[in-house]
């Protein structure tokens, strides 16, 4: 479907701009990656020692480091009932595999979705597929397997709620979440 | 349920002999004389025939305090002639009148009306009952089914309930009035497990749970901690195979209905979806992901060695048995899209029926074998029916969003969710073979995924 593919095109790089225009990292987590994690409770003492004027950025290898350094790339789309790796998504899953070298002791999860306008256990089952798809191309990049793991959400998960092209490319996604 | 008892009539209520020894199975009838007064014909797919059935209040030999939450025995046969008209009207098979507005019988009128009444009311049957406390705290329930033109009986049965059972027993009537009157197997003492759905879209909570076929009598399983999808009740109705996000990722579980505990159907690194009993409760079908190609398996339901059925590249899921056992109706999408292929019960001979243009999927064979219904999709999804060979596609509805067929009992009638554009609200609906008669179940909040089980044991 053409068309549907030319939208999550769009999606994609109004996301972006979205990102380059705010000047904070963090706001990028609202944009571009719902299903993060919350944030870690982390030590709330050390926050008043540290400079004020200095706003301290995501902890290094984090996975709120691993959504601020990605800018989007954490997410791969696919177009209806597709779960093939085209440049796009290369250039992304690239991106990621940088990172994880980077890291080498994060673990990651990815977490394929659908849109809803499939029937439940099938889309269950193309989620697995798209995860597997980045999976594999994450592997084919150099990052070790056993540090990647799969889960589809199948249609049961959607980040874009509304019921119109648009919104069903945004839901058609594989999207790497770091372990903390 | 060792309480469920059916009754010889003589007990309660001196009826002539002649056509004693009636109980809740299809009654065996004087039909020649019967089918004389009838002129309704019923047959596969034609449009049913509407029939003037008057129900009238049950009545009580004595009024007094019942453990039911109907209350004393005169508000109890309220209650289940409510039951009785709900169930016949709702299913659009006939247009029930009462019990409200109708004449109440006394308890000795039950089975002696008084014809003349009802025909001047233009009611072509009459349906009456009694109730009736046990010193046990149990019910006796009466139903008799009586052709006004002919002024003959037509049908009676009685049972014994515990009260918390009552709705069951009205049920029964409901079975045996349709049954007498169209010819087809009973369905109403039947339950449904399905996925009770709250909360906005981007969270939505989803909920094991169990419902009459009427709706009645729900109850949730699950807390909603983990999302739980895709039950299926076993056919003696102690189990439900369910999938539940519980390990964080999708695996199948046995829900006991009995202890009231689940366990993993089987310890698997990969995820596992799309459980399924064969008809005779024995094995289970479920569907298996290994990196990123789910293929059907079969393994006894008691546990032990599993049988990979399907080894194409593809996503073949689900299944669905014929009645006899001896094939299975699956989705697969080894041609490129989703379409619907039937193989042998080994896996063997595995052919793709379903060529209508569109995706095809989650088929589920009647329990009368003579009809597939499946989801069809072609933008919209919407709930079809094709034989067995594939042939006769028949859309049943035609809405945005429906999907997941499931069967009556008696193979009449299919249950499915539909899905509400943007707001992504679940509901469960059912329509007969018709297309005609379609409508939305009571359910307290969203629900999705339905599985109707066979007639109460």
């Amino acid at each position: 479907m053409p068309s549907s593919h030319t939208i999550s095109r769009h999606t994609r790089s109004g996301a972006a701009a979205l990102l380059l225009a705010g000047a904070l990292a963090v706001s990028a987590c609202k944009t571009t990656a719902p299903a993060e994690l919350p944030p870690e409770p982390g030590p709330a003492t050390t926050t008043t020692t540290t400079a004020p004027s200095q706003p301290s950025g995501p902890i290094a290898g984090s996975q709120a480091d691993f959504v601020a350094k990605m800018m989007g790339a954490d997410t791969i789309y696919f177009d209806t009932d597709k779960y093939d790796i085209d440049s796009m998504d290369q250039a992304a899953l690239a991106k990621q595999a940088q990172w994880l070298m980077q890291y080498p002791n994060k673990r990651v999860t990815i977490e394929g979705h659908c849109d809803e306008r499939g029937t439940r256990e099938y889309n269950l089952a193309l989620g697995e597929r798209r995860a597997n798809a980045a999976k594999n191309y994450l592997i084919s990049l150099g990052v070790d397997a056993s540090r990647l793991s799969t889960v589809s959400y199948g249609k049961e998960r959607p980040v874009a709620l509304g019921s119109n092209e648009q919104a069903w490319a945004q839901n058609r996604r594989a999207v790497t979440i770091t372990i903390d | 349920m060792k309480t469920f008892h059916h009754l010889a009539f003589g007990l309660l209520l001196a009826v002539s002999s002649a056509a004693l020894a009636q109980d809740a199975a299809p009654p065996a009838q004087p039909e020649a004389q019967a089918s004389e007064g009838l002129e309704v014909t019923v047959s596969d797919d034609s449009e049913w025939q509407d029939l003037g059935i008057a129900i009238t209040v049950f009545a009580t030999d004595a009024d007094v305090p019942t453990r039911t939450n109907a209350g004393s025995t005169s508000a109890l046969g309220r209650a289940l002639s409510s039951v009785v008209a709900a169930d016949l009207k709702n299913n659009g098979l006939f247009k029930p009148a009462g019990p409200g507005g109708l004449p109440q019988p006394s308890f000795d009128q039950v089975r002696e009306p008084n014809y003349p009444i009802w025909s001047m009311r233009s009611a072509d049957m009459l349906v009456q009952g009694y109730v009736h406390a046990n010193p046990d705290d149990t019910l006796t329930v009466g139903c008799y089914l009586f052709d006004v033109a002919l002024k003959q009986p037509l049908a009676k049965a009685g049972w014994k309930v515990n009260p918390q059972d009552w709705r069951r027993a009205a049920h029964k009537c409901a079975d045996m009035v349709y049954s007498r009157l169209s010819g087809e197997s009973p369905f109403f003492d039947s339950r449904i497990a399905y996925i009770a759905e709250t909360g906005p879209k981007s969270h939505r909570m989803k909920r094991l749970a169990v419902m009459d076929s009427d709706g009645a009598n729900m109850r949730y399983l699950t807390s909603g901690q983990a999302t739980a999808l895709t039950p299926r009740y076993s056919p003696d109705y102690s189990k439900i195979l369910y999938l539940s996000y519980l390990n964080g990722e999708p695996s199948i579980y046995i829900y006991d209905l009995r202890s009231n505990t689940q366990k993993l159907l089987l310890r698997s690194k990969n995820p596992t979806l799309a459980p399924r009993w064969s008809p005779d409760g024995k094995w289970v079908l479920y569907s298996m992901a290994i990196a990123g190609n789910t293929d059907i398996y079969k393994m006894p339901a008691s546990g032990g060695q599993a049988t990979k059925l399907t080894d194409s590249p593809g996503i073949d899921i689900g299944g669905s048995f014929s009645p006899d056992g001896s094939k299975i109706v699956f989705e697969s999408d080894r041609s490129g899209s989703q379409q619907v292929y039937v193989m042998n019960a080994d896996g063997s001979g595995q052919h793709r029926i379903s060529f209508f243009g569109g995706r095809s999927a989650t088929p589920e064979w009647s329990p009368r074998g003579d009809q597939i219904a499946f989801t069809h999709i072609a933008g919209n999804l919407r709930i079809a029916v094709m034989s067995p060979n594939g042939r006769n596609m028949r859309y049943l509805t035609n809405s945005w969003q429906d999907e997941a067929p499931t069967w009556s009992p008696n193979g009449r009638i299919v249950q499915f969710f539909r899905t509400e554009k943007n707001s992504g609200v679940t509901s469960i609906w059912q329509v007969d073979l018709t297309g005609r008669n379609e409508r939305k179940l009571p359910t307290p909040v969203g629900a999705s995924d339905p599985a109707w089980g066979p007639v109460r044991p």
